[in-house]
């Protein structure tokens, strides 16, 4: 039980696209969380470095999205450090808004704003967070637009969107803010197959232009081929670390019964 | 028993009605703009504010909504007066219906503010907007949307409601009739032209609504569907 009990990195350093060089866009240390008395992170530690790809994988319950939603101050912690690009989250005097501007979030159920069309969503931040002018931000929103190959449904409403397409929408609003990195909370699970594959491959192309990533997935094909590297959660800890190779050769019996169970 | 109509003896008051249904017309539309910003800001306040500002406006609200237009009316009407400051009837009598107004709109507006789902909120704040920025933006047109037909209702409502108001003898619709029907003794046919002058206003209250929302509700105009 104890030589699984905190696995953390135990697996392999074999880390071919972990341009460690800079210093971690973001770092985790030893972070707890617990709602009420629910421990849902028991000590996450976790470093992403710039143009890193990271997937987090594991069971529903595991704590993946709290651990997302922390790294974004969206959640405060007990215990620990998190540095996101520079900013200490961890820091009651934490800056939120200068985070902002370094960081997005994708969420699995879009959240578009249902009353602006596709291309107000996106002119929204840029006008009131940047201050910039109608005309600069719609210049902007249709090339984000055109990026997730969307740029004929700029007057389009949420509602005239396909679940794919909305999702897309959302990724473009976020990238209009240029961020530092982006997170996304399984952004894909809410969508048929098909749908999928369009979405899933905004973000292949988002990594290859070098974005640094923080994904929750349940795409397992996707994890194993995008990811640099994938962390396997369970129970609120970093069970198992490692590339994408790690998928085909398991260490732990829970992430070998995860796969099993999950493909 | 047979009842001989006189309609011709209002004819020569035609003017002052006119004038007490216009008069009517602009303390509404007063009462309408200034009530639904002291509503909205109450609601914001209600749902968001801290605990002394949640308290105060709850209180103010049961008060408003368990007292009668009338009694109100006269208290904002003599108190502002206790105060030492003159104010005219008319300024009195709108004053008071934005007081009564202000309270049914924080209610209305309130159920609309708690449609808008968390996740709109946790989105706009991701985005770096404040959340002055996220109500204006984010919150308040899709809350206001969802409640228009019934704040139409209560604006209607305040409309003919105003006729109370010719109790602190503000020179509105109702007032000029009270005066032209102890004038001609024609009391009948002055409140059957009166109440037809209501509907016709209540009428147009309801257009300019339409209008607005056609105005406002970009989205809603364009697919036709509720949000
Ligand atoms: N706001 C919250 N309040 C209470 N419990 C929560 C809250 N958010 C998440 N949880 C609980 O924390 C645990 C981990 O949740 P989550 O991080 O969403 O897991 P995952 O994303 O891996 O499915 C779950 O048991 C969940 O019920
Ligand atoms: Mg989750």
């Amino acid at each position: 039980m104890s030589a699984v009990a905190n696995p953390t990195r135990a697996a392999r350093e074999d880390t071919p696209r972990s341009s460690q060089a800079g210093a971690p866009v973001v770092r985790l240390h030893d972070v707890h969380k617990s709602f009420g008395a629910l421990k849902v992170l028991d000590g996450v530690s976790l470093d992403v470095g710039p143009g890193e790809i990271a997937a987090i994988i594991g069971q529903s319950g595991s704590g993946k999205s709290t651990a997302l939603r922390c790294i974004n101050a969206l959640e405060t912690i007990q215990q620990g450090t998190i540095h996101v690009c520079g900013h200490a989250i961890h820091d009651p005097g934490l800056d939120r808004r200068a985070l902002r501007r370094d960081v997005g979030i994708v969420f699995q159920s879009y959240n578009l704003f249902p009353h602006l069309t596709a291309e107000q969503n996106i002119m929204l931040a840029p006008t009131c967070v940047k201050g910039m002018t109608k005309a600069q931000a719609r210049d902007l929103a249709r090339a984000v637009l055109s990026h997730v190959g969307l740029a004929e449904k700029a007057e389009h409403y949420p509602e005239q969107l396909s679940g794919g397409q909305q999702q897309r929408v959302a990724i473009a609003r976020s990238l209009a803010m240029r961020p530092k990195l982006m997170l996304f909370d399984e952004v894909t699970s809410a969508l048929d197959p098909q749908l999928t594959g369009e979405v899933l491959k905004v973000m292949e192309n988002l990594a290859r232009e070098g974005m640094t990533m923080i994904l929750v997935t349940h795409e397992m094909a996707f994890a194993r081929k995008v990811a640099s590297k994938v962390v396997y959660m369970h129970r609120g800890r970093v069970w198992e670390t490692g590339t994408g190779a790690m998928l085909d050769d398991p260490q732990t019996p829970e992430l070998r019964a995860f796969i099993g169970n999950g493909l | 028993m047979s009842y001989q109509f006189d309609f011709a003896a209002l004819l020569p008051y035609w003017p002052e009605f006119v004038r007490g249904l216009w008069l009517t017309l602009q303390l509404s539309a007063m009462a309408t703009v200034l009530g639904f910003i002291v509503g909205t800001l109450c609601a914001i306040g209600r749902a968001d504010g801290p605990p002394a500002v949640k308290w105060a406006v709850a209180a103010y609200v049961e008060v408003i909504r368990n007292t009668p237009l009338l009694v109100q009316i006269f208290l904002v009407y003599f108190g502002i007066a206790t105060l030492g400051i003159r104010i005219g009837a008319n300024t009195a009598a709108v004053a008071a219906l934005v007081v009564n107004v202000g309270a049914y709109t924080c209610e209305i507006v309130r159920a609309g503010l708690e449609s808008v789902h968390k996740a709109q909120l946790e989105a706009a704040d991701c985005l770096g907007l404040s959340r002055v920025q996220t109500y204006w933006h984010v919150v308040l047109r899709p809350a206001v949307e969802r409640v228009y037909p019934a704040l139409t209702s209560q604006y209607v409502l305040l409309m003919l409601a105003s006729s109370i108001t010719s109790q602190i003898s503000a020179e509105e619709l109702t007032a000029v009739a009270n005066r032209v029907q102890s004038d001609t003794f024609r009391s009948f046919e002055t409140y059957i032209v009166v109440g037809l002058l209501y509907l016709l206003l209540s009428f147009v209250v309801r257009i300019a609504f339409w209008l607005v929302g056609l105005g406002v509700f970009v989205r809603r105009r364009k697919l036709g569907t509720a949000l």
